[in-house]
């Protein structure tokens, strides 16, 4: 454990300064993009400012939010598949030593390969709609799932074991008692590198060949050098991003009993 | 502390080991003998202490017990009863206290109650009562990282002792706690085991606890592990403090002491 430095002094305003931290440095630099760019003579085209990416957010709120729902509603779905599927795979590692040789090895292996590389192969073999981008979003998704969630279940102290099975537990109620929520944790840091990647994976895929979503949209403003357009998308994926990890952190909250450090 | 309801009372199973051995495969692929030929009997409400140096199998033969682990030649019964699984009338304590930290310090007593599908409701008031006994009484709604390791080992015993168990094993339940709290931890269990007074196997690598405790101390050798001596402790019942001084108690001590250094545990000073 690091020691902080002994002769600091714990100060009254130590604990605000810390909370107003990161929105202060936010602001700053949110204040330096918008009063540096027109001082420094960039055109709006090479680099618009904060607030006139706003504003063209809020003018075509209509048409942003659109492509928002589908970009939305693919990384959901890849992401929801992804789970159910990386959670059953990590239990079929960790129970069964054969899958586990079998498994594990190409596991890695996928993990490897480029999945931007598999974006155009994924239209050859499902076309334009939804379900390539799904696809991708659920494989960037899968692997931080399936590895975190077998390296929870594998963390438990063996003597856990041993405790509920001198109770006369069997494998289930060991399961549901003991393995499962102490691998809770684990799993949720899974879920929520997973689903920082679902987005990724969706718009990677819009970017290949689509019709709709922010990856398509970005690429349309790039074409037709709408610099401000392709930074409002950009900045509405990244808020996608942030919501949803949120949204799992608020659902980590009321499953996981948040572990104190014992005195 | 001695208030204990006539219901509280367990009687003690009593145990029979015969002719035990345990062979362990080591990763390379040879043999190892941990427990050799154990034979002993334990009677019912007995408190039997086993003391051995580390390594000498002594938590083997406890695992054996517990029904954690098959032994591979032998048998080992519990009230006749030969044991092949572990048996619903024994209660382990470990090492470490083991309770779960996402669970309160009640909800942590009542997990065997959980895992035998007994009624909850019942065993709640004896959980309680177990708490009281133990000096955490209001504690039950605290999580385990708000206690003291001696009071989450505390824990850990009520939450074996709620079965009422008619055999608690004890696996050195002390050996991870400082020296003042496991002073006050044997003298609170012996409280504990005079008002349950079921059948108590305890495994420790003091003499002085094996001696203050028990009304048997077993003494073990080092590996593969057998029992040297086999020594009845009469000390009268509750031992205080003060026994520790008696000519007896130090005289049972210096005889364990000499088995150990005959071994080569203990050298001769």
């Amino acid at each position: 454990m690091a020691a902080r430095p002994p002769h600091r002094k714990k100060s009254y305003w130590r604990p605000v300064l810390e909370s107003i931290a990161s929105p202060t440095l936010s602001i700053v630099i949110l204040l330096v993009w918008q009063v540096g760019v027109p001082l420094a003579g960039i055109s709006d085209f090479i680099l618009p400012t904060p607030i006139a990416i706003l504003e063209r957010i809020a003018v075509d709120y209509r048409m942003i939010l659109t492509h928002s729902l589908v970009t939305v509603l693919e990384t959901l779905a890849g992401f929801a598949i992804a789970s159910v599927a990386g959670i059953a795979l990590a239990l079929a590692i960790f129970y069964s030593r054969v899958f586990e040789r079998a498994v594990y090895p190409l596991l890695v292996a996928l993990q490897t390969i480029p999945k931007v590389a598999l974006a155009p192969l994924l239209v050859l073999y499902l076309g334009y709609g939804f379900a390539p981008k799904c696809f991708l979003a659920l494989l960037l998704a899968f692997f931080p799932i399936v590895i975190s969630t077998v390296v929870g279940l594998q963390g438990l102290d063996k003597a856990m074991i041993d405790l509920v099975r001198s109770m006369g537990a069997n494998e289930w109620q060991t399961f549901f008692k003991i393995r499962l929520p102490a691998a809770l944790p684990s799993i949720f840091g899974g879920l929520k590198v997973g689903i920082s990647l679902a987005v990724i994976g969706a718009v990677i895929g819009e970017y290949v060949a689509a019709e709709r979503g922010l990856g398509y949209l970005q690429l349309q403003a790039g074409a037709q050098f709408d610099t401000t357009l392709s930074f409002a998308a950009m900045i509405v994926i990244a808020f996608i991003g942030i919501v949803l990890f949120w949204a799992l952190e608020i659902c980590e909250r009321r499953a996981v009993f948040q572990r104190e450090p014992a005195k | 502390m001695t208030s204990t309801s006539a219901s509280a009372r367990t009687h003690g199973v009593r145990v029979v080991i015969a002719d035990t051995r345990k062979v362990y495969e080591t990763r390379d692929g040879g043999e190892l003998l941990a427990v050799d030929r154990v034979d002993l009997t334990i009677d019912p409400g007995e408190f039997v202490s086993i003391v051995g140096p580390s390594g000498c199998g002594k938590s083997t033969l406890l695992s054996l017990v517990a029904g954690l682990s098959p032994p591979t030649s032998g048998r080992i019964t519990i009230d006749g009863e030969e044991v092949k699984r572990p048996h619903s009338k024994v209660g382990v304590v470990f090492q470490t206290d083991l309770l779960l930290y996402w669970r309160n310090i009640i909800d942590n007593i009542l997990l065997p109650i959980e895992i035998k599908r007994w009624p909850r409701r019942k065993h709640i008031e004896r959980a309680n009562e177990l708490l009281a006994q133990v000096g955490l009484s209001g504690f039950g709604h605290k999580f385990p990282s708000e206690l003291s390791g001696g009071m989450r080992q505390r824990a850990a015993i009520c939450r074996a002792l709620v079965q009422e168990p008619g055999l608690l094993l004890m696996d050195e339940p002390f050996g991870a706690l400082d020296a003042l709290t496991r002073e006050q931890m044997i003298a609170d269990l012996q409280t504990m085991w005079l008002a349950v007074n079921n059948t108590v196997l305890f495994i420790t690598h003091s003499i002085e606890e094996a001696v203050f405790l028990a009304d048997r101390v077993l003494v073990m050798s080092p590996r593969p592990g057998h029992i040297d001596l086999d020594r009845r402790i009469e000390l009268e019942r509750p031992r205080k403090w003060r026994s520790r001084a008696e000519p007896k108690f130090i005289a049972y001590m210096t005889e364990i002491r000499e088995i150990f250094e005959a071994q080569g545990v203990l050298s001769k000073q």
